[in-house]
């Protein structure tokens, strides 16, 4: 076996990734984060753990997210360090990820 | 969606949420009784939001559709499963397998859930069910003594009056919490599944996998999650190889690491790599799932309302178990049974409902099993099961394994209490886990 190292791995784009999944986008956000509590936080969980990257540091310590990418997991929403920062439900029926082969 | 329900009447016997594979199995099983039920599924068409690894072990259908195995869109029955441990440099696998699973009745079938979710809410709607898709139900109606009385959509108009609900909306089952069942989530008890699905020519995968034409493989890996707590594996499909990992969310958390890199470098591992190298990435996803167990359910009934499959924490994650399709099929074949017979006696209360409920959850294996299995997720999420032991064996084996002439061999004994040494993890720690995973897992 040879050594098992970061360098070794092939670079897929994260656009490319996300590319591969079917979203129906809704007109209205499903998920809203208020950047004011996200100011205070301490951990910003959400940035590394969100599968999709959708929540993106600002340079005033904010977090702008999008929500068009969503796989709807719920992920943020538990990891989310500030209770109520995060209000999350579903999109509207009909739209969002839409898998086919997983 | 701007249309209103495509429904002309609004009032069902049961109104089911969910079109996975508790909420068909629950539609399947009350249409089948004779009794009006409708079938909501907010995703386009069911299974098109459920993503999981996965072999389905489906059993349990043997009762609600017989020929399933002729039926359902299965991909590959599995014959070869096996569970590997991974360190950075080493791997050490079992590696088993059955010709017994290549024959009827089959022990597991690799499937696709858009395909496989989509097929069995079809034979829910056969016997009766009314299938309403691409809505979401948005909140629960409530009676004048306060027992659920149906759901609202969110189309115009979209209130639909039930006698029982019943709750089959999946793992963050924003029913059970409006209901109050399910107390305030522990993200401890929740782990995130992430996966790629990878294409091949059948006739490669068989190769890469060594097995007979149409057969399966299912991969179980313990370790190669990067130091975040959790697991990994892979499954082969008609022409495509699933490759994933499932990381429980503190310890990812704190990891800082993006779920996506150390996909990366799960597949990059020199003991994965040679399965799944150079397929080009048809799908990418993720999902949580429940790996509580019986620490996490819910309260299973509340007036007017069951809770079912995944909404209701059953789903089984512990080790080298990951099954969460044959439990949900099973409570979700249940809360239909006892949806029916509840409104047989004309008494839809939260203690009729939950007796009729859990007698048929106590006669299978969806509870025994989670007893049984109850200490498991602590056990398998353990600092010293995943950082310290996969390290361990995989250093005796390769010490056991290496020739050293012109030195003598050592001895097991000695080797084993030179590795312990050497990670920190004391004899008494190994003797009790020993014994949690004998009581546990026994
Ligand atoms: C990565 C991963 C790997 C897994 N591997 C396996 C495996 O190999 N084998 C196995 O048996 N299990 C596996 N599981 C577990 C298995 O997928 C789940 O236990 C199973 O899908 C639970 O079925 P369910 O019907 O309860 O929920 P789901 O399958 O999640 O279905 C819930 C349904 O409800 C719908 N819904 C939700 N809210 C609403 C609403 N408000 N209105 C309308 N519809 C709604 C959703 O769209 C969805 O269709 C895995 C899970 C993951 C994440
Ligand atoms: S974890 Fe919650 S509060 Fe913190 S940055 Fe993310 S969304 Fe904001
Ligand atoms: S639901 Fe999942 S994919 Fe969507 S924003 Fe939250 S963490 Fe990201």
């Amino acid at each position: 076996m040879s050594s098992w190292t970061q360098s070794e791995l092939p670079a897929l784009a994260f656009e490319d990734r996300m590319a591969t999944a079917e979203f129906r986008v809704a007109p209205e956000a499903h998920i809203v984060v208020d950047g004011d509590g996200c100011r205070g936080c301490s951990t910003k969980a959400c940035i590394t753990a969100c599968p999709a990257g959708l929540f993106v540091p600002t340079s005033d310590g904010g977090i702008l997210f999008s929500y068009e990418q969503c796989f709807e997991c719920g992920t943020c929403y538990l990891v989310c360090n500030e209770g109520g920062a995060i209000t999350w439900r579903y999109p509207e029926g009909g739209a969002g990820v839409v898998y086919r082969r997983s | 969606m701007a249309e209103p329900l495509p429904v002309p009447d609004r009032r069902f016997d049961v109104v089911v949420v969910g079109a996975g594979p508790a909420g068909s199995a629950a539609a399947l099983s009350v249409a089948r009784s004779g009794l009006s039920v409708c079938l909501l599924e907010r995703g386009p068409f069911p299974g098109s939001k459920n993503l999981y690894g996965g072999v389905v072990y489906a059993g349990v259908l043997d009762g609600l559709v017989p020929r399933w195995r002729e039926e359902a869109p299965l991909e590959r029955m599995v014959t070869r499963r096996a569970t590997m441990v991974l360190t950075d440099t080493q791997s050490l696998s079992i590696d088993f397998r059955s010709t017994a699973w290549g024959e009827e009745p089959y022990n597991g079938a690799t499937a696709l859930r858009p395909r496989f979710d989509a097929w069995f809410a079809a034979k829910a709607e056969e016997a009766g069910a009314v299938l309403v898709p691409s809505t979401t139900a948005t909140a629960l109606l409530r009676s004048h003594s306060a027992a659920v009385s149906g759901v609202t959509t969110d189309r115009p108009g979209g209130d639909l009056s039930a006698g029982v609900v019943i709750a089959c909306d999946g793992v963050n089952s924003l029913l059970a919490k409006e209901a109050g069942c399910a107390p305030v989530a522990d993200p401890a008890h929740y782990s995130l599944g992430v996966k790629e699905v990878l294409a091949f020519s059948p006739e490669e995968i068989e190769k890469r996998f060594a097995l007979p034409p149409g057969e399966g493989a299912d991969f179980e890996v313990l370790g190669g999650t990067g130091g975040v707590a959790g697991g990994g594996f892979v499954y082969t499909n008609s022409d495509t190889v699933s490759v994933g990992l499932v990381l429980s969310l503190p310890s990812l958390t704190e990891s800082k690491r993006r779920p996506e890199e150390l996909l990366e470098r799960f597949k990059a591992h020199p003991a994965i790599a040679p399965f799944v190298a150079g397929g080009e990435l048809l799908e990418y996803g993720a999902h949580l799932i429940p790996e509580g167990g019986l620490a996490m359910m819910p309260k299973l009934a509340t007036d007017g309302m069951v809770v079912a499959g995944d909404a209701a924490g059953m789903c089984l994650a512990a080790g080298i178990w990951l099954e969460g399709v044959n439990f949900a099929i099973a409570s979700g074949e249940a809360a239909g049974e006892a949806a029916v017979e509840a409104l047989a006696r004309g008494d839809v209360s939260e203690t009729a409902l939950r007796l009729a409920y859990a007698s048929r959850l106590e006669a299978g294996f969806v509870l025994a099993d989670h007893r049984r299995l109850r200490a498991a997720p602590g056990l398998v999420l353990s600092e010293r099961l995943q950082h310290h032991y996969p390290q361990i064996v995989c250093n005796l084996a390769e010490q056991l394994l290496t020739v050293t002439n012109p030195l003598p061999k050592q001895g097991f004994v000695r080797l084993t209490r030179n590795e312990l040494r050497r990670s920190g993890v004391r004899w008494r720690d190994v003797v009790r886990d020993a014994w949690a995973t004998v009581r546990t897992f026994g």
